[in-house]
């Protein structure tokens, strides 16, 4: 075997590209040390990304670092959707970050420098094709994120919540790891696609039980990223605590990048019987968990957390379908996968859309304080308000938020064509325990102020103005054409 | 595009464009006028799409739905949803029903808006967009946009209780959210379920139940059943209803009661009762069952109501439960009767809740207690009121009598103890909702006027006139000329109940 590989560069493309992102936005802020100069940087880099990531999905799948047969770099049409959708988060993210770089003592080159960062882990991980380019891309994904919650400087809540999320997420990732490297013991292959075809072919590797602990590890680890109930508490407290571009980054990229991970193992690696159930619990758990806690908050941003909770539960719920022998023929196999990346997209794009109304409404630089905080912002703001209810009424589902109701209606076909009808009803039920806490929040928003009243905030930064439209327009438009989105998750 | 294509894109259109011109005018009573105006535009398409020649035309085996006119475009296929509409007589007269009342609510809004603190112009644009959602219910033939349109009347509803209501709104406006999405997120399993197996949504194609396993239609049926059931609503899934009734605005209510429960019923017959037969013919006993311990568990709430609003929204209880049992015969003297007992129901009931609108909004109360009198203050409005009170007893000659009568009838027809015993209760529920209208006259337009009806003054705008008119002349109308619906319906029943027999 030569020990010398060629590497196909452009499939390599979008990493480079979003590597080298990350560089130029520190030179610029070394060179020029200038906010506008470096978030500016920052933006290009990110719709350069887009670009890149977008032409080289739209030629055949390229393969590179491969050993025989296996490649630890697929660069797919899914791989090319994930990073397109990891850039424009991230420059969304960007642009809600505007009002806080601005106004105060948040350092704008680490600050910028480390979204691009966790970027690239994003655009590394969805080409991943083994375990550890996996476990390594989702790391690069998360470890910048420690620093970037714990920004805002002086605030006890912001510490907490650093520490709180770089323990557990610390810890889950040990778990992962463990996961594979029991999984490497059980059959020689670290490969998503080898492991998947070697549990094809010798069933009787199921029967070790190592091989059930390996998967079960693997899964959980994931299970923690994703903020899946009973691995979930982290996420309300660090959410919160974080600054707001960061938590929408958090309940956005971040989470997404476990929805990848998790579907990567699943999809190829992974041997369904064994998944199929431990994922349908999650998925049930996961949805009337966070649904109920919401039920309960006060706070805006913790009760997006926890709704972003539930929302997990909406994705994985797809993937519970596999726990059933009629899900597990190929065609409702290829349904369910592309269910749950057809509503990890709508929802990232709505949830973005929450979170850029709720900068929006909120002074610059500051947290996202209680639901009275935002009583009757719609009045005084028609336009901003009009588009977070679209926003919110989109996650419970309903029109007018088409693009959220095309989003459950997916889920629960793909449940029903895999004979999961029982977890279609679960899926239900929750979406109208979801809306009872959306319509509280949107219904907040026209409440009469109260008699001291808030003061009115300064007119928001263009910029967020910007992403909050574009955020809308694109739900609007998928929302009319869910069919865009569909046939981008199906391929 | 035929001219029938046109009709049924415009009929959905017009109004949906209404409601944008209306929220994007600045003027408050302008906006208004541009959305009665959008109202009275859809009335002209709703019209015409019954005019012309209603025959069939095709080969092979006859569908069990006929539409006059129909448009079908490809819109999701990833989800099996397709933009098709069309227009049968199943269809017709509930299409012009809601145009119709949509006008009268936003031709009312133009003359007073709700208190409550919202704008007139936000009422008027809510009100077409429950227009677009309840006439895309009706005139859809696929059962994914079925679903959809059905959705799309839930929250613009919820944001006219809880943004004009009365004190209690926001409560009684969530309860309603969240029931009927209660109801249609089954809605959306059970479309799936029929879906998944069948791999098609359109409603033509399945009417019949083609091929659907025995498994499948009970599974189907019982999730669409529940679903219509929140919506209709009928007992014991109705305790939304009273509640929204007595918070909701005027022009909320006779929406709500007029048109929005149609939805439930006109969803049991097109899809439940088309789609899964044999589960139709499986539950039919429960249906009757239910739908007869509505007729009487109405009636009896009425007589110990003590508020009008309330009183009439429970009486639209028990009048669903006739409407519903006449569906849960699956005979055509029963569908018929259930389809002719929806309009009446939306005529009167709407002409009622205006009345009563009316009266509380004089008295600046709804509870029987402090009304007496309203005849010796204001005759013709206790006029009014005694004569919708009496349509909708069901007085022969009038719109409620077809429907209650014939139900009863084809339940008696379909015969066996079962079906004999529930014609008898519904008979007897029927003389009961007698008895709670004549106490309702009774209590509120004879005796002496108490404090609250002395300071009404005999007058009425010319506004409310226009609004009640129409109303009282199509109560009248279809009481005696029943064939103005049984007409147009006979043809799709029979054909309805060929494929599904």
């Amino acid at each position: 075997m030569s020990v010398v590989q060629s590497v196909d560069n452009v499939a390599l493309l979008p990493a480079y590209l979003a590597a080298g992102t990350a560089v130029f936005v520190l030179l610029v802020d070394l060179v020029l040390a200038r906010a506008g100069a470096t978030v500016a940087a920052a933006g290009v880099g990110a719709v350069a990304t887009a670009a890149g990531a977008a032409l080289t999905g739209a030629g055949e799948t390229r393969r590179t670092f491969c050993v025989g047969a296996d490649c630890s770099w697929l660069a797919d049409d899914r791989a090319a959707l994930v990073a397109v959708v990891f850039a424009l988060l991230t420059l969304g993210v960007l642009a809600i970050s505007w009002p806080l770089l601005r106004s105060g003592p948040t350092p704008v080159g680490e600050y910028c420098f480390l979204l691009a960062c966790s970027m690239t882990g994003g655009v590394v991980l969805g080409a991943a094709g083994d375990l550890i380019t996996l476990i390594v891309a989702l790391e690069t994904l998360t470890l910048p994120l420690y620093v970037l919650v714990g920004l805002r400087r002086g605030s006890v809540a912001s510490a907490e919540a650093a520490v709180t999320f770089f323990v557990v997420s610390v810890v889950a990732t040990t778990l992962t790891l463990l996961g594979a490297a029991l999984l490497y013991a059980v059959t020689g292959g670290v490969h998503l696609g080898r492991l998947g075809a070697l549990f094809g072919e010798r069933p009787e590797l199921l029967d070790v039980p190592l091989t059930t602990a390996a998967v079960a590890l693997v899964v959980l680890g994931l299970a923690f990223k994703v903020a899946a109930v009973p691995f979930h508490a982290w996420a309300p407290a660090t959410y919160d605590g974080a600054p707001l571009p960061v938590a929408a980054y958090l309940s956005t990229a971040s989470k997404l990048g476990g929805v990848v991970a998790l579907l990567a193992v699943v999809e190829r690696a992974l041997p369904a019987t064994v998944t199929g159930p431990v994922l349908a619990l999650l998925a049930v758990l996961t949805m009337t968990v966070g649904n109920l806690v919401a039920l309960r908050q006060r706070r805006t941003v913790r009760l997006l957390a926890w709704s972003s909770v539930a929302q997990a539960g909406y994705i994985l719920a797809p993937l519970g379908a596999l726990a059933l022998a009629a899900g597990r023929t190929d065609e409702a196999r290829a349904a369910a996968y592309a269910a749950a990346v057809a509503y990890a997209v709508f929802f990232v794009l709505l949830e973005l859309a929450a979170f850029a109304a709720v900068v929006t409404l909120r002074p610059a630089g500051a947290d996202g304080g209680t639901l009275d905080d935002l009583r009757g912002a719609a009045r005084r703001r028609p336009w901003v308000g009009g588009a977070f209810a679209l926003a919110l009424v989109g996650l419970a589902g309903l029109p007018p938020g088409l693009a959220g109701l095309f989003a459950k209606v997916t889920v629960v076909r793909s449940l029903l064509d895999g004979g999961a009808g029982w977890l279609a009803l679960v899926v239900a039920v929750n979406a109208v325990i979801g809306l009872a806490y959306y319509l509280r929040l949107a219904a907040t928003l026209w409440a009469a102020p109260t008699a001291d009243g808030a003061p009115a905030p300064a007119r928001p930064a263009g910029a967020v103005a910007a992403a909050l439209a574009v955020a809308t327009a694109l739900a609007v438009l998928v929302g009319f054409a869910p069919q865009l989105v569909l046939d981008l998750a199906a391929r | 595009m035929t001219y029938g294509q046109f009709l049924l894109v415009a009929v959905l259109a017009v109004p949906a464009l209404g409601a944008l011109a209306v929220a994007t005018v600045p003027r408050d009573r302008a906006a208004r006028l541009v959305g009665t105006v959008a109202a009275g535009l859809a009335l002209v398409p709703a019209v015409l799409l019954g005019v012309g020649d209603h025959n069939w035309f095709g080969y092979g085996p006859s569908p069990g739905v006929r539409p006059w006119h129909q448009l079908d475009l490809p819109w999701v296929p990833g989800l099996d949803l397709r933009f098709h509409l069309g227009v049968d007589g199943i269809s017709w007269p509930l299409v012009v029903l809601t145009a119709l009342l949509t006008l009268l609510c936003c031709g009312y809004t133009l003359w007073r808006v709700p208190a409550g603190g919202g704008s007139g112009r936000a009422l008027v644009a809510l009100l077409l967009v429950v227009e677009v959602g309840i006439l895309g219910t009706f005139l859809a033939l696929d059962m994914v946009l079925f679903f959809l349109f059905f959705e799309v009347v839930l929250l613009p509803m919820y944001a006219i209780i809880a943004g004009w209501g009365g004190a209690d709104r926001r409560r009684a406006a969530r309860k309603f959210a969240l029931y009927t999405l209660f109801g249609s997120v089954l809605l959306l399993v059970g479309v799936y379920t029929v879906v998944a197996a069948a791999g098609t949504a359109d409603i033509v194609a399945l009417t019949g139940g083609a091929g659907l396993s025995r498994n499948t239609q009970l599974a189907a049926f019982t999730l669409l059943a529940v679903a219509f059931a929140v919506k209709s609503p009928l007992w014991p899934l109705h305790s939304w209803l009273p509640a929204a009734h007595t918070q909701a605005p005027t022009v909320g209510s006779v929406i709500l009661a007029g048109v929005l429960l149609k939805m439930g019923t006109y969803g049991l017959i097109r899809v439940a009762v088309g789609v899964a037969p044999e589960g139709a013919r499986w539950a039919a006993p429960v249906l009757g069952v239910l739908a007869v311990a509505a007729i009487i568990v109405g009636s009896l709430v009425c007589l110990a109501q003590d508020e009008l609003k309330r009183l009439i929204a429970y009486s639209s209880v028990g009048h669903m439960g006739f409407v519903l049992l006449g569906v849960a015969t699956l005979t055509t003297t029963g569908l018929q009767a259930a389809l002719i007992g929806n309009i009446a129901h939306g005529i009167i009931t709407g002409l009622l809740f205006f009345l009563a609108g009316a009266v509380k909004d004089r008295a600046h109360t709804g509870a029987l207690d402090e009304l007496s009198g309203l005849r010796e203050t204001a005759p013709r409005l206790a006029g009014l009121l005694g004569f919708a009170a009496v349509a909708s007893l069901g007085l022969p000659g009038l719109a409620g009598f077809w429907g209650e009568a014939f139900a009863v009838v084809a339940a008696v027809r379909r015969g066996g103890p079962l079906w004999t015993t529930l014609a008898v209760l519904a008979a007897v529920g029927g003389a009961l909702t007698a008895a709670y209208f004549l106490r309702l006259l009774r209590r509120v337009t004879h005796g002496r006027p108490s404090p609250a009806v002395d300071r009404v003054g005999p007058g009425l705008a010319a506004a409310e006139l226009t609004a009640w008119v129409p109303l009282v002349l199509l109560a009248l109308a279809v009481g005696l000329v029943p064939t103005l619906v049984l007409g147009y319906a006979t043809g799709p029943v029979e054909a309805l109940l060929e494929v599904v027999r």
